[in-house]
């Protein structure tokens, strides 16, 4: 339905021709334009009111209840998949976590997951590779989250944070004062901030589609097939690595990379490199710097990165 | 009166510094405004989203950004 109006308006009424470079480049770019807009504000709306309905606060209780009977880890990396990811509030969540009586381990499955599984990065893969795609990142980012936690939950990892974290943890601080209003009463400011994500990264959105349109049009099937196919054993955690800086324009990074799966990038190598981009935050690294010892945050991020590179291993063999 | 903003620094800590200012310029009381970026005081007000908004001593806004009505609507309550 909307292939055929795309059509018309770039092939009747612009007059491009179908499959000429500059006709495929700005269809390509027309559509997910349209696709993916609508998506990130499909998807961080829902994600608002998910947020609104269970605010943190209330995971933690529910967390730290013991009613969960082993499955903590799985809970808190999926509710750090629903949370929107900010590195500002990554030292707040660790403290308050830890505040409220929940193990380094689980609380480490939460912070592995919150960036790594957000709304922008979902809404765009939902747009780009289509809902199986999607679902298979999300998956692989929770058990991520799941498995790494719970692996360093066992190594007792205590020591390696801050000795002043632990006197404030079992310092309770103060009651939550905060009044929540209604659902449906926090619809506004929830909606205003759904616009405020899309607004942020729709630059980083806009020039990713300008590249990945130009790499649709002009960059021939196959092309990568030749340099990167069959063996490059080394194109995995050479993604990984590179991803890392690329953290900030994560949102601009995804089509371009969507363009390269088309040229013949395989998808293992290219969702390792995602996951990397969007997981593997420098920023929040530099603010669990505070509390978190190097030991720690080497461990933390190191785990990541490669269990990172044996997925994208894993899903190039698999898929 | 005192309102005072928990920030980390961040984008949209500064945002809700910038509508802070501005909805104080709105009103007429006399309140003084405070910004602590500290992060042990910080936890004291048991407060796990960033930014937040606290009148008095009680937490009224965290994790998002009201904007200066909303902010100006708090602090006059």
């Amino acid at each position: 339905m909307l292939d055929v109006l795309v059509d018309k308006l770039v092939f009747d009424l612009f007059g491009l021709a179908e499959g000429s470079p500059w006709g495929e480049a700005f269809h390509y770019f027309v559509f997910d334009v349209i696709v993916i807009g609508a998506l990130l504000i499909v998807v961080t709306h829902v994600m608002g009111l998910i947020n609104a309905y269970l605010p943190v606060e209330r995971v933690r209780t529910w967390i730290a209840s013991g009613r969960l009977r082993g499955s903590e880890h799985l809970v808190a990396s999926g509710f750090g998949a629903v949370t929107p990811f900010c590195s500002c509030s990554s030292i707040p969540l660790f403290l308050g976590f830890l505040q409220g009586g929940i193990p380094l381990g689980v609380t480490l499955s939460f912070l592995i997951t919150s960036p790594l599984v957000n709304e922008v990065a979902l809404a765009l893969f939902l747009g780009l590779f289509g809902w199986k795609v999607t679902l298979l990142y999300a998956a692989s980012g929770i058990l991520l989250g799941t498995v790494l936690g719970w692996g360093m939950g066992r190594l007792g990892l205590g020591a390696w944070v801050e000795d002043w974290v632990w006197e404030i943890a079992n310092d309770q601080g103060r009651k939550e004062t905060e009044e929540r209003q209604s659902l449906w009463g926090q619809m506004p400011s929830i909606s205003r901030e759904a616009m405020d994500i899309v607004m942020g990264v729709a630059p980083y959105v806009l020039a990713g589609l300008v590249v990945g349109a130009a790499i649709h049009g002009f960059v021939p099937v196959g092309f990568f097939e030749q340099y990167l196919s069959g063996e490059g054993l080394l194109a995995v955690p050479a993604s990984v690595a590179v991803a890392v800086p690329m953290y900030a324009n994560a949102a601009g990074v995804l089509p371009v990379v969507e363009s390269l799966v088309t040229k013949g990038i395989p998808l293992g190598t290219a969702l390792a490199f995602m996951m990397a981009v969007v997981g593997l935050s420098l920023p929040e690294a530099m603010m669990l710097k505070k509390v978190m010892k190097t030991r720690l945050l080497a461990t933390f991020f190191g785990s990541v990165a490669v269990s990172i590179v044996g997925l994208g291993y894993f899903f190039n063999w698999v898929l | 009166m005192t309102v005072t903003i928990l920030s980390t620094g961040c984008s949209t800590c500064q945002t809700l510094e910038a509508n802070t200012e501005k909805a104080l310029e709105q009103i007429s009381e006399d309140v003084s405004f405070e910004k602590i970026e500290d992060m042990e005081q910080i936890m004291r007000y048991g407060v796990m989203s960033m930014p937040a908004l606290v009148v008095d001593g009680d937490v009224k806004v965290s994790g998002r950004v009201p904007d200066p009505d909303e902010i100006a609507a708090l602090v006059e309550e």
